[in-house]
Parts: C-alpha cells; structure tokens; sequence
C-alpha cells in the first residue's frame, strides 16, 4: 500500500505519515515513511508519504501512484492536484467542515470526510486558529482503512505525542466515530 | 639513516618536548624594554606568539632562550616602550 | 529492539550503542538531526561522553583528533559543504592513524544550492584515506557503525571510516531498525585502547616532522594498513552475523550475479531500489545482477575482477561526476578489471544528481540498455540519464 498525505506546513503533516508507519509497523507490517523532500516553512503546502508491505521494503523512489491520498486541509482542493496518479479505485481522506458537501467529486475513487478541525479545537489540540490536525485525521484514516486497528493507532498517537497524549488520543476516537463515507 | 618502514610508529612521534628547540637562535632583532615607561597592560604577554613574555609584578621580562624577535610585542606595546635592536648592535 | 526511526536517528543510536566517549559537531546547517539526538543523549545522561560543540566542521575534526590521540573513541557527522570544508584534517586523520568514525549525510554541492542526495561531497574525499562505507538501509548505516569502529580499531588497520548515508532518502525516511542490546554490542566491541596515545605529565609531539629520507615509509604503512582493511572488514563482519545475526555481502554485495550475462553497479540507497527491479527483470526471463559498491576505500579490486570475468555486460551508475573524465567508481572499476583475460563491456551512467529521482522504471531502462550495448559490443561509454533537452526520454 502507498499513501500520501497533503497539508501545510505547522499542521504536522510529516508527523501524521510517522504514525501511520508506526501503526502500520504495530500490526506487523514493513513500513517506510517519509516527507516530500524539501525546505519547510510553515503554512506552505507540505507532502509526505508512507508505504507499507508484508515483505521488506527495498524501493526507495518516491511514490507517484498512491492507493490512499489524505488531505488535512481543503484549501489545497484548489490549487494542488491532490488526486495526481491515485490509482482508479482509490481512497481519499479529506479533513471538511461538517455538514457542508464538498465539490465537484471526480468519480472511480471513494471518498471519506472528517472535520478534524473541530474535533482537534474541542480537545485543545493546536490553537482554535489554527489546530494541529494530524491526530484526528489518522484516527478517521484507522476507519477507512481495514489494516490498521484502531487500537494501534491509539497506541501510537499515546507514544508519538509530545504533549497531551490524551487529549490526542480522545480526539483520534472521536474521529474514527465521526468520520463518514461520501455517498455520491 | 633511513628506517625500515617496520621499524617505525604509526605516525612520527616525539618523546622531548618542544622546549628543546632553542629559538632564539633564528633572531635577527632583540626587543628591548624600557620598563619605566610600562604601563603594565599586557598586550605584550598576550600577543606574544612563542610565550616567551612572563610577567614579573605586572611587568614583561622577555626569554632570549626563546623569542624569535618577531617585534609582535614591540608593534602591540600601548606604551611604545619596546623597541627591536638589531642583533649584534649596542 | 525493533523500532522505527530515520537514517540520522538510526546513525545517532549506533554511535550510542558504540560507546563513543567524545563527540564533536557542528551544529548548524548542512548538519542534521544526528547531533541533535546524540545532544539529547548526552544530556539526559543516557550516554556517557563530552559533547563539544564547536565553530566549523574543520574544527569539530580538529577536536576529534584532539580527543582521539588522547585515546578516547570519537564519532561526529556532517553533510556536503561540511565534509569538504574540513579535507584539510580528514587527511590529518587518517595520516595520523586515528580510527575516528564519522557520518556523511551525503549531499550535492552548491551551486545550484541543494539540499538533496548525491555522492559528489563524499567521492571528493576518495583521496584523504579514510574508508568509506555506503549504505542502503537504516539498518546497515547502524551495523555499519558498530562495524567500522571494530575495523578501525584493529592493530593492522587503525584508520578512520565514513558511513556515507543518502540525504532524505535514508536521512528523513522512516525504517523499522533493530536497535542491539547494549550488552551484546559490549561483548563484540571492545573498549578503545590505543598503543600509543598523549598521557598526562608526560611530553610526546605526534606527527612531528620528518625529512625526504622517512617520509615514505610512514606513507607505506598506510598504504599496507588500507590494503589489509579489506580482509579485516570480511571477519569483522562474519563474526557480526555471528553475533547479531545479520551480514551485508561484504565489500562489494552482489545480488543474482551468479548467472547474470549483465549486471549494474550502484551504492547507497539506489542499490536497495535496483533489487526490486532485478527481481522484476529475472520474472520476465532476463538474466540481470546487480553489484552494490558498499566500500569505496578499501576498493574491492579483487570482487571486480570475479564478476566481470563472469558477464558480457557491466554498468555502472555514479552519483557524481568527476569533470574531464566520467564517473569515479566507473574510472576506478574499469581500471580494476583491466588485468582481466575476459573483460565485459563496460558503460557509465550518470543519474540522480542532486536529488532527481532515480526511478524503478529508470533503473529498468538503464539495465536494458547494458544489455543492448552488451550485444552490441560497446557504444557510447558515458550516458548522463534524464536530462532535459538530450533526446533519450527515461521517464
């Protein structure tokens, strides 16, 4: 499996591909993960990605035909082609605002939304201007996928976080609650 | 006489050290001090690059043993008390 | 333990486990998180050693050498304009029989500025003595570590070794790494204990002058100690599987050379993804190996001449270029397979130049290409592969 995540820079994008490596690694797979190799400001569009297999895992090339495509913020909807070489039956994360419907869906892909701001802001994760969305976002990913468990995915954001892991944690369960398929 | 390269170290090692090199010998110019005029404010002793000032009561007593007569401290001196005379001269 | 981390964490851990008791770096740009972590180590007193933080990458060898002539284990690391900025003390080093161990985060050299992998800033160093050990995983840059302090530090050898690990692409990425017991990494490297070292009260001058009738000789011993380090580095590394229960193929690693009519040589991580392409080709019915240069000093000469009296076609990808002539390993190898009665046709490619991408698919088309040129019986020996304007199309 090959995943990539998009986001800005200081919402802990490269972070978020850690924890799936890690709780891809809990479950017993081979993992590598790694952040779009560049310089890093904050606020400017960051990607990372994340590649898991059974066996060992030798290629070291970027990935340029993911199975799963997160996306922590829907501002790069517009602007980055976040759906640039996902394989035709794809799977896609998008952190959106409750309630409202996101646009102009291309189809052949499956799409899932959270709204991983408001989850992250009611755990007091980040600041309610800008919350650090990567803990909720990875527990809605442990819902879409059906390889990794919520348990370890719990485990990892507990063992990753720097600070208030169960703040993070809660938020991560809240996420996996709320988060829902598109039905188009 | 050439070593065998089995006969030596790793690398050229010395067991004296290198206070057995007598320096003052390469010295084309002697500095001299007229201590009257010192204002005692070590410039010399700090400059000097051989550590060949020590101070006595604040003041630089110079080992002709060692210094090379290089006039970093005659350049240096805040008071221009010392002065480079050519070796051999009165 | 089994955990997941960076190639600079997996780097910072094998200098921990190695017991190094002094480290000094330089803290800022092009340095890594290497430091950063060792720093923590240091200062959480999970690891017993002065951490000196100094001014310049020239002066974090100078006290390194310091530290080591007064017998104590060292270990820094650096990247690109850091490594060439101290040449002038990694010969100092090596001349003066130090077996410091060093990472290079190995990265292109400005300008273009860049931040991204190639090996120009480490085979630019070809020359200072030191060996040289390229890695493919974080795992090897870790065992590697541990291994070259063991090879450093034998009697016969005492030289100084860098673990060159590719920037990002082991450096930032994420691996699952075996981290050793601190007792099993204790039982198969010793504490270091120099014949020779500065004691207090007691007045040496090391690597004093000497005349035009001694200087050689001192010159020959190095030349005999870095011969002799090829047959140490294969029983340090036997008795580390020994011990630890993984091995890395030696000096140079082939993998499916054995009936190969063409193989490539590659190293560092680039070698890890060509694996998985010969693996591919071999499903296709293509017989392709690929030899993975793991040290360029000591240079596994004999290695080399094994293989190419072995195959038709011999390719070879440096991730530099040594101007006025083509690229260093291929120079080296080919000169290295001269004597032989049976020799391959031999091609150099030139790729991933600061950070491009060396892609499945250009591995792919590279191998194909040796085996066309192969059957040609030569061609064209220098090919720079995937730059824009020249016609080939790789991608």
């Amino acid at each position: 499996m090959e995943v990539r995540f998009h986001g800005r820079g200081g919402q802990g994008v490269v972070v978020a591909s850690e924890v799936l490596a890690k709780a891809a690694f809990r479950m017993g797979f081979e993992v590598s993960s790694f952040p779009f190799f560049g310089v890093e400001r904050r606020g400017a569009p960051v990607t990372a990605f994340a590649r898991i297999d059974k066996k060992p895992i030798r290629n070291k090339s970027s990935i340029y035909e993911p199975d799963y495509v997160v996306v922590l913020d829907n501002s790069l909807l517009k602007g980055v082609d976040v759906l640039e070489g996902l394989k035709p039956g794809g799977t896609v994360l998008i952190n959106y605002p409750e309630g409202s419907v996101i646009p102009a869906l291309k189809p052949s892909f499956k799409y899932y939304t959270l709204d991983a701001n408001a989850i992250a802001a009611a755990h007091g994760i980040g600041s309610k201007v800008a919350p650090i969305v990567n803990t909720s976002i990875m527990g809605g990913f442990a819902k879409m996928c059906d390889w990794v468990s919520l348990d370890a995915m719990l485990e990892t954001i507990r063992a990753v976080a720097p600070v208030k892991k169960e703040e993070n944690v809660a938020a991560a369960r809240e996420a996996y609650e709320k988060t829902r398929e598109v039905v188009q | 006489m050439t070593k065998s390269y089995e006969e030596i170290p790793l690398t050229p090692i010395s067991d004296s050290p290198s206070t057995m090199n007598m320096t003052g010998l390469w010295r084309a110019f002697r500095p001299v001090v007229d201590i009257s005029r010192c204002k005692k404010c070590t410039l010399c002793w700090k400059f000097c690059p051989d550590g060949a000032i020590t101070l006595v009561d604040g003041v630089p007593v110079i080992d002709l043993k060692y210094c090379k007569g290089c006039g970093i401290c005659a350049q240096e001196c805040s008071a221009e008390c010392i002065v480079m005379v050519p070796e051999g001269a009165e | 333990m089994r955990m997941v981390m960076t190639g600079n964490y997996a780097s910072a851990y094998g200098a921990k486990a190695s017991r190094a008791e002094v480290i000094a770096a330089y803290p800022i740009t092009p340095q890594t998180s290497i430091v950063e972590k060792l720093a923590d180590f240091v200062s959480s007193g999970e690891m017993n050693a002065k951490y000196i933080p100094v001014e310049s990458e020239h002066s974090a060898m100078a006290a390194c050498i310091a530290a080591e002539t007064a017998g104590a284990r060292t270990y820094t690391a650096t990247s690109s304009h850091g490594l060439t900025l101290m040449h002038e003390v990694l010969m100092w080093a090596s001349a003066a029989r130090l077996p410091i161990v060093m990472t290079n985060v190995s990265r292109a050299m400005a300008p273009p500025w860049s931040v991204w992998v190639d090996h120009m800033d480490s085979v630019a160093q070809r020359d200072t003595g030191w060996m040289q050990f390229f890695c493919e995983s974080n795992q090897e840059v870790l065992d590697t570590i541990i291994m070259a302090y063991k090879v450093c530090e034998s009697r016969g050898v005492m030289l100084p070794a860098m673990i060159i690990e590719d920037a990002f692409i082991l450096s930032h990425t994420s691996e699952p790494v075996d981290v050793p017991d601190q007792e099993i990494v204790d039982s198969f490297l010793p504490p270091y204990n120099p014949e020779l070292k500065i004691e207090p009260g007691k007045a040496m001058g090391f690597g004093s002058l000497v005349r035009p009738d001694q200087y050689m000789e001192f010159r020959y011993k190095a030349m005999q100690a870095m011969r002799d380090a090829h047959d140490r580095f294969l029983r340090v590394e036997k008795e580390f599987k020994q011990v630890f229960g993984r091995e890395y193929g030696g000096l140079l690693d082939t993998y499916r050379c054995d009936d190969a009519e063409v193989v490539l040589v590659a190293a560092g991580s680039t070698a890890a993804t060509a694996k998985d392409v010969v693996d591919a080709m071999r499903e296709k019915g293509q017989p392709v190996g690929l030899a993975r240069l793991r040290a360029f000093r000591p240079f596994p000469h004999e290695e080399f001449r094994a293989l190419a009296s072995k195959v038709s076609g011999m390719g070879v990808l440096d991730r530099s270029y040594t101007f006025g002539a083509a690229g260093a390993f291929y120079t080296e190898i080919k000169a290295s397979v001269y004597s032989c009665q049976k020799r391959p046709v031999m091609k150099n490619y030139i790729a991933g130049l600061g950070g491009r991408d060396i892609t499945p698919k250009i591995l792919e088309k590279i191998f194909e290409d040796i085996q066309l040129t192969a059957k040609r019986g030569g061609g064209d020996e220098v090919e720079w592969v995937d730059v824009a304007g020249l016609p080939r199309r790789w991608r």
